[in-house]
């Protein structure tokens, strides 16, 4: 296998595991302000409280993974989306701060001020990430050297703050089926509502952004034309996603959850496969950002493979074991936030 | 004022990875000690060595939030900042911080929540491995960003080649990067300066309990533990320091002698100057006091041999003089100073009189700050010690930036940075010292077969004394004889200390 194509592969799982793991969290981050009580407030912080850390090491890793296999592709977006990424670290700056200091005082104003806090700061991660994937896949004004040239201005496109909402939705959804799995009683209920309602604007907004590539940006369709099973994907997404109801009605919420991660893993797949071969896409006469381009050299692609041949399986044991020990409802106790 | 791109980039790194590095050294020294403590518990039996374990660990996770939130900028601000930089050395220096990644970052937040929030999830011997686990994985962490760091210093296994028209680096020799010249020097040295640190704010909290005569047998133990790890460490610190320092004579000559103010090559032996202040216009050392001849032995174990000046290196490529030398001589002169404090208390441990005095406790309250000083001067004088260039010798600081970043929006960012770190550190503080009022929590008798005995031996005596014990459960009856117990271990303890 092209270890070019091998190291978009291996990007593209970091990247699934983020959206699928801290997607949750970050939900659960924009739910919050939803939930009322204070008792109902920890339980729903510390429903993430183990797992919220690790869950963002994906993204940490997805920086890494890229900065070393497209160094080139790793500079233009992170210095080309400036104040974005400036804005996105501050949020995760605020959002672990505010998960870990919420609860260490019992004073009202401070504890407001962390939920309002981690709220915000939940929200803006999820819908910045959304709209810097939606102008890394729609296409943005590159230079001839691979630079971006566009501006902060030329990140505000249409398609791209489609995705962000997109971005947001997806998030609540699957944050409030992760609840689900996590709380009980009247609270489960409630969670039960919210998820209904972010699953039906997750499913609009599906619609609206798929509208938008089909008419709006052809070159997304480029390896669906060439790869024609590729149209599979959207079909199973499609599934996954009406799996949601029927794990709702019936009650069954580890179904509803299991969908909504494979409906969110479908999602990436598609993104990755509109991108696939380039890294960013340029909307300019000047080429994309391809695998090739924007590569390390052949040698270190390969040390990098190998490295994450054995890391890969150990990140697995280290995930499964904590999610094992961590499972079941939550309950407060003196060492939870 | 009118910085320039690069001085406001400049800016924002130094703050940004100065504000970082206040709590990983923490989290690493404190992780030595939480697994010291943890083994103990484990082998004695001793609850008050799993409740020294809980307390500290509570700072501990609070410290690793900190540290985590402030380190996600870095590893993201190499790409927003320094494009230039990062498409020259993506190669290389991706790729440590990728394993760094796959290899350090899993392990610890992994664990970590096991060490956290698994007290009553997982058995004793789990949560050990969980805080052997978190510990080893925040060394690894130093590990790969010390060998990433270190290879910007000492350039090695690599070529340059064309790539998109611009040159940059590329590995040939995956270990000789690794392995580069100072990487494992450099290593040691911010781990030995991590578990200083580690020791100094342990000791400097227990001897606040000591003083106030709150915890006093959780304060003892955890200072004494602490008491030993920095002294081991701060006379292991003066070995690595001097290693060191020969290394960098050897591979950044210009380097050392920015770090001693040593500015024109003599032909006899080049004295050591103990403090004082350059004057680069002069090009001397004023306010000074020196040993003639004592650097060149402890760089060439030779009194007559000279030591390579600044004058040796053309100006265009000299390193800034005022800022390592002042920040170098700072670290040594801490280091000197943990060396004796340790050394004293040691003595004065063996001799039973440590905790009777009462102005050294306070200096050891107070002494904490010095690790924190030492650890960021360290760095301040290696980095600085390492311009005009970002890749020593291949790529200058001022050709590594984002050029086409607006300026106005790197301000706008430094003082966003600088606004949030703030509030931080102010928060970090409150919560800290929230949890130092609020002290350890009491030691919990142990589960298992070894406190059930306790509980029939105690019931027996319960009944013994008048029967009442019938509507007791046994985990109160436990529960008290275990207190019981910790408190003739006190006793003990203290007929001890009298010794």
């Amino acid at each position: 296998m092209d270890l070019h194509v091998l190291w978009f592969c291996l990007l593209g799982v970091l990247l699934m595991g983020y959206a699928i793991l801290d997607g949750f969290d970050l939900g659960v981050g924009i739910l919050h302000p939803l939930v009322r009580g204070d008792t109902e407030r920890r339980l729903v912080l510390n429903s993430i409280g183990p797992l919220w850390d690790g869950n963002e090491v994906w993204l940490v890793t997805f920086g890494g993974a890229l900065f070393a296999a497209f160094p080139d592709a790793y500079a233009t977006v992170l210095s080309g989306f400036y104040l974005p990424v400036i804005l996105v670290l501050l949020s995760l700056i605020g959002r672990a701060i505010s998960i870990e200091f919420r609860s260490k005082s019992t004073s009202r104003f401070w504890r407001a001020y962390w939920d309002f806090s981690f709220f915000l700061s939940s929200l803006v991660a999820t819908l910045v990430f959304g709209v810097a994937l939606g102008n890394v896949v729609g296409g943005i004004e590159l230079s001839a050297e691979g630079y971006y040239v566009g501006g902060l201005s030329g990140l505000l496109q249409p398609f791209a703050l489609a995705v962000g909402l997109l971005a947001v939705a997806g998030a609540a959804m699957h944050g409030a089926l992760y609840l689900q799995l996590k709380v009980e009683g009247a609270l489960r209920l409630e969670v039960r509502r919210w998820a209904w309602v972010a699953f039906f604007v997750f499913v609009g907004l599906n619609l609206v952004v798929a509208g938008m590539a089909l008419r709006g940006v052809p070159h997304l369709l480029l390896n669906f034309e060439r790869w024609p099973f590729a149209w599979a994907m959207p079909v199973l997404v499609g599934l996954a996603l009406a799996n949601i109801p029927r794990g709702l009605v019936r009650d069954r919420p580890l179904q509803a959850f299991a969908s909504s991660c494979a409906s969110i893993a479908g999602l990436t797949f598609l993104a990755a496969a509109a991108l696939y071969p380039n890294l960013v896409v340029s909307s300019s006469s000047a080429p994309s950002l391809d695998i090739w381009r924007s590569a390390s050299s052949e040698a270190t692609l390969r040390l990098m493979a190998i490295i994450a041949m054995i890391g890969m399986p150990l990140v697995a044991t280290y995930t499964a074991t904590v999610y094992w020990v961590f499972r079941g409802k939550v309950e407060l106790d003196e060492h939870s936030y | 004022m009118d910085l320039t791109l690069v001085e406001l980039s400049r800016a924002q790194f130094a703050l940004t990875v100065m504000f970082h590095y206040l709590f990983p050294p923490l989290s690493i020294g404190l992780g030595l000690l939480m697994v010291v403590m943890e083994g103990l518990y484990l082998r004695t039996g001793n609850p008050q060595y799993e409740a020294m374990a809980r307390f500290w660990t509570r700072i501990f996770a609070v410290n690793f939030a900190v540290g985590v939130a402030s380190g996600i900028t870095m590893e993201f601000q190499f790409g927003t900042n320094w494009a230039t930089y990062s498409r020259f050395v993506g190669d290389v220096f991706g790729s440590a911080l990728a394993a760094e990644g796959i290899f350090a970052f899993f392990l610890e937040s992994g664990f970590l929540a096991v060490l956290v929030f698994g007290w009553n999830r997982v058995g004793p011997r789990m949560h050990f491995l969980s805080t052997v686990m978190v510990f080893l994985g925040s060394c690894f962490s130093a590990v790969w960003i010390v060998i990433a760091n270190s290879w910007q210093h000492t350039p090695a296994g690599f070529r340059l080649v064309e790539h998109e028209g611009a040159l940059r680096a590329e590995i040939t020799d995956f270990w000789a990067m690794v392995f580069n010249p100072s990487a494992m020097h450099r290593l040691g040295h911010v781990l030995l300066g991590s578990f200083i640190l580690g020791a100094f704010f342990v000791m400097s909290i227990s001897a606040w309990y000591l003083l106030r005569h709150r915890h006093e047998d959780f304060a003892r133990k955890s200072f004494v533990i602490a008491l030993w790890v920095g002294a081991l460490a701060s006379w292991g610190e003066l070995v690595s320091g001097h290693s060191q320092a020969r290394a960098v004579a050897h591979n950044q000559p210009a380097k050392l002698a920015a770090f001693e103010g040593h500015f024109v090559t003599a032909d006899h032996g080049t004295e050591m100057w103990l403090m004082g202040w350059p004057n680069v216009e002069e090009q001397r050392v004023e306010y000074g006091i020196a040993i003639p001849k004592m650097l060149s032995l402890l760089v060439y174990d030779d009194f007559d041999r000279p030591v390579q000046a600044l004058d040796q290196t053309p100006p265009q490529d000299r390193p800034p003089v005022v800022v390592p030398f002042v920040s170098y001589h700072v670290m040594v002169g801490l280091g000197m100073l943990f060396i004796g404090m340790t050394s004293l208390a040691l003595v004065l441990w063996w001799r039973g009189r440590l905790f009777s005095q009462r102005w050294l406790l306070w200096a050891f309250v107070v002494a904490v700050i010095g690790p924190y000083v030492a650890n960021q001067t360290g760095w301040v004088a290696a980095e600085v010690g390492r311009q005009p260039w970002v890749v020593y010798g291949l790529l200058r600081t001022s050709d590594a930036v984002s050029a086409l970043v607006p300026r106005e929006q790197v301000l706008v960012s430094i003082i966003a940075f600088g606004l949030v770190y703030l509030a931080l550190l102010a928060v970090w503080l409150y919560v800290v010292n929230e949890k130092i009022r609020h002290g350890p929590p009491e030691p919990r008798p142990r589960d298992g077969s070894a406190s059930e005995s306790l509980v029939v031996a105690a019931a027996a005596v319960g009944m013994g004394r008048g029967g009442h014990s019938y509507t007791e459960t046994s985990a109160d009856v436990a529960a008290r004889s275990s207190v019981a117990l910790s408190r003739s271990a006190r006793e003990d303890e203290r007929e001890e200390e009298s010794r």
